[in-house]
């Protein structure tokens, strides 16, 4: 299978290399499909799309993208990429379609045909009613949105998100999730980066989890949740009934159930939500006063807390 | 050459957001209209250029002024850029990696002819005439256009280099501020202490408005440094100031340009 991106042991580092942004990072990406870049602040995401992006220059290590030396060749990589940052890169006093049109044209499509691009995206994207609106006026939705559309204006054949949904709402992020399936199923290789694992979970054929400038493991979605231990099984119940509890949960989970003795919290790892049922008649029966019983998916915390055995820190810049 | 039909949409797009916020452009044609005004009436009687009356001098210092803070806008406009990510887009395009700059001060420069043009309209309702030809008058908006052109890169490497809007704005100002008072653009040097008037001898803004009054016509007046190279061919040695803020920053800016990394 070929790879659309190839990235080996890049160092970038900053401060006199006080801070190492990436420590050795290596990915790969199969062409037509989605690698999810997962990882909490400062792990180093987005220094790795910059880095394959052409917007800096590693200190050392090799990437392409498509087959071209990103290093060597940066602006032939440009011609077939298109890159959506964590924030709008867009001018927000312009309109969304006058926007459209100028990178259209420094894209060199020509005026007409940079016009027409920009009527077809905007409908692609929802956003033909608003095209003549500064976007200024834009929700934070919508200039995701057009952003992403200026960053597909030449169908480029790979495409680069840093953290597409963050700070957006609920609804936002569900749209920016369909759009971004929209684009994979007709065939673009992307790049993803987010802090969220359902996110990866959703949009990723393949997930790489990145941590102080270093891949710390890879797998698909489903084999990550493995290496966490799949779901936890949370229940809360009056302190008298702890011991009870932990006894019960002993025996549904097969294994050593955690204790929060402060918040009168028993948890054990479940896979699955079959165990569910089996687990409140038990504690029914057991004459139990539940207060509290959740399944809690694994998150970003708990695959670190389990591949790095700590928490995910948020390293200052 | 693909780099001249970038750098134009790049300054098409500033034309564009002028459209779009016509008050921006309102904003920066009053302040000067102001200027005229205030110095007019408020300095006019005060202030004594041998020879002519007050706004004959005073047209060509604002003029320059005017033009000398183009570099607030270029300065102003790249650091907002640079923290929106725009920058980042721009650089992740394939286009020629200085469009975008010479774009920019090309678009910034280019505003200063309606300022200009405004602030000449202002200067003529409240009596300035300048006594030469019209071929040194529009010889004299030339070199105002190509000064404010120059100056616009230094505003570029402070952009770039400070990226943050207020920040830049503030920098600019401790910097253009104190250029066009040590200088001969509102008052005669001759009464300045002598130290100061060395220092605006050899400072830009003098030679630049010195230019101006000669091609609108006036004699210059220099007190101590009347014998001094910039005093003397003021026309020429503008010229030559510009040209060596070209070549130092211009090649400085595109170079940060280059590298710049937002934040």
């Amino acid at each position: 299978m070929n790879k659309s991106i190839i990235a080996r042991d890049l160092v970038k580092t900053y401060r006199k290399g006080e801070v190492r942004a990436l420590d050795g990072l290596s990915l790969e990406v199969t062409e037509g499909t989605v690698l999810g870049v997962l990882g909490p602040n400062g792990a180093g995401k987005t220094t790795c799309v910059r880095v394959l992006s052409t917007l800096i220059r590693p200190d050392s290590g090799y990437a392409e993208v498509a087959g071209i030396d990103v290093i060597k060749h940066p602006n032939k990589v440009r011609e077939i990429i298109g890159l959506s940052g964590q924030y709008a890169a867009v001018d927000e006093t312009l309109t969304g379609w006058d926007n459209l049109v100028m990178f259209g044209q420094l894209y060199h499509l020509g005026t007409k045909d940079a016009k027409s691009r920009a009527t077809e995206l905007l409908e692609q994207f929802r956003l033909t009613d608003s095209a003549k609106r500064p976007i200024k006026t834009y929700s934070g939705g919508m200039r995701r949105r057009l952003d992403l559309a200026a960053s597909l204006i030449v169908k480029p054949k790979v495409l680069f998100l840093d953290e597409p949904t963050t700070g957006l709402d609920p609804r936002g992020r569900q749209d920016m999730w369909n759009v971004i399936k929209e684009l994979v199923s007709e065939g673009v290789t992307l790049l993803l980066t987010t802090q969220y694992l359902d996110e990866a979970d959703h949009l990723a054929d393949e997930i790489v989890v990145v941590d102080q400038g270093q891949v710390i493991a890879k797998g698909t979605s489903d084999s990550l949740k493995t290496q966490v231990g799949g779901d936890r099984l949370e229940v809360s119940v009056q302190e008298s009934d702890m011991a009870k509890t932990q006894e019960i949960l002993e025996r549904i989970g097969g294994q050593q159930p955690h204790i929060d003795a402060d918040l009168h919290r028993v948890s054990v790892g479940v896979i699955g939500s079959a165990l569910l049922p089996e687990a409140v008649r038990s504690l029914d029966t057991a004459g139990i006063k539940i207060l509290d019983l959740a399944l809690k998916r694994p998150s970003l915390d708990d695959v670190f807390l389990s591949l790095t055995g700590h928490v995910a820190e948020e390293e200052s810049n | 050459m693909t780099i001249l039909s970038d750098a134009r949409v790049i300054t098409k797009r500033q034309i564009l957001q002028l459209s779009r916020v016509p008050e921006v452009l309102i904003f920066s044609t009053l302040q000067p209209v102001m200027f005229v005004l205030l110095f007019r009436f408020v300095f006019g009687g005060s202030i004594n250029f041998p020879g002519a009356d007050y706004v004959q001098f005073l047209m060509p210092g604002i003029f320059v002024q005017t033009v000398a803070f183009t570099l607030a806008g270029t300065a102003v406009g790249l650091a907002e850029d640079m923290r929106k990510g725009l920058i980042d887009r721009f650089r992740s395009l394939p286009i020629g990696r200085s469009a975008v700059v010479f774009g920019r001060t090309l678009g910034d420069g280019l505003l200063n002819s309606v300022v200009l043009f405004v602030m000449a309209a202002a200067g003529f309702l409240v009596g300035w005439r300048p006594s030469s030809g019209i071929l040194s008058v529009l010889a004299g908006f030339s070199l105002l256009m190509l000064f404010g052109y120059a100056m616009s890169w230094i505003g570029v490497l402070i952009g770039l280099s400070v990226r943050d809007a207020r920040a830049a704005n503030g920098f600019v100002f401790i910097l253009v501020f104190p250029m066009t008072f040590l200088s001969n653009a509102f008052a005669p040097t001759t009464n300045m202490p002598l130290f100061l008037q060395y220092v605006a001898e050899w400072n830009p803004v003098t030679t630049m408005v010195a230019a101006c009054r000669e091609l609108f016509g006036l004699e210059n007046v220099f007190g101590v440094t009347a014998e001094s190279l910039p005093s003397m061919y003021p026309i020429q040695m503008s010229l030559f100031y510009m040209f060596i803020i070209m070549v130092i920053f211009i090649p400085l800016s595109v170079r940060i340009y280059q590298r710049s990394e937002s934040r």
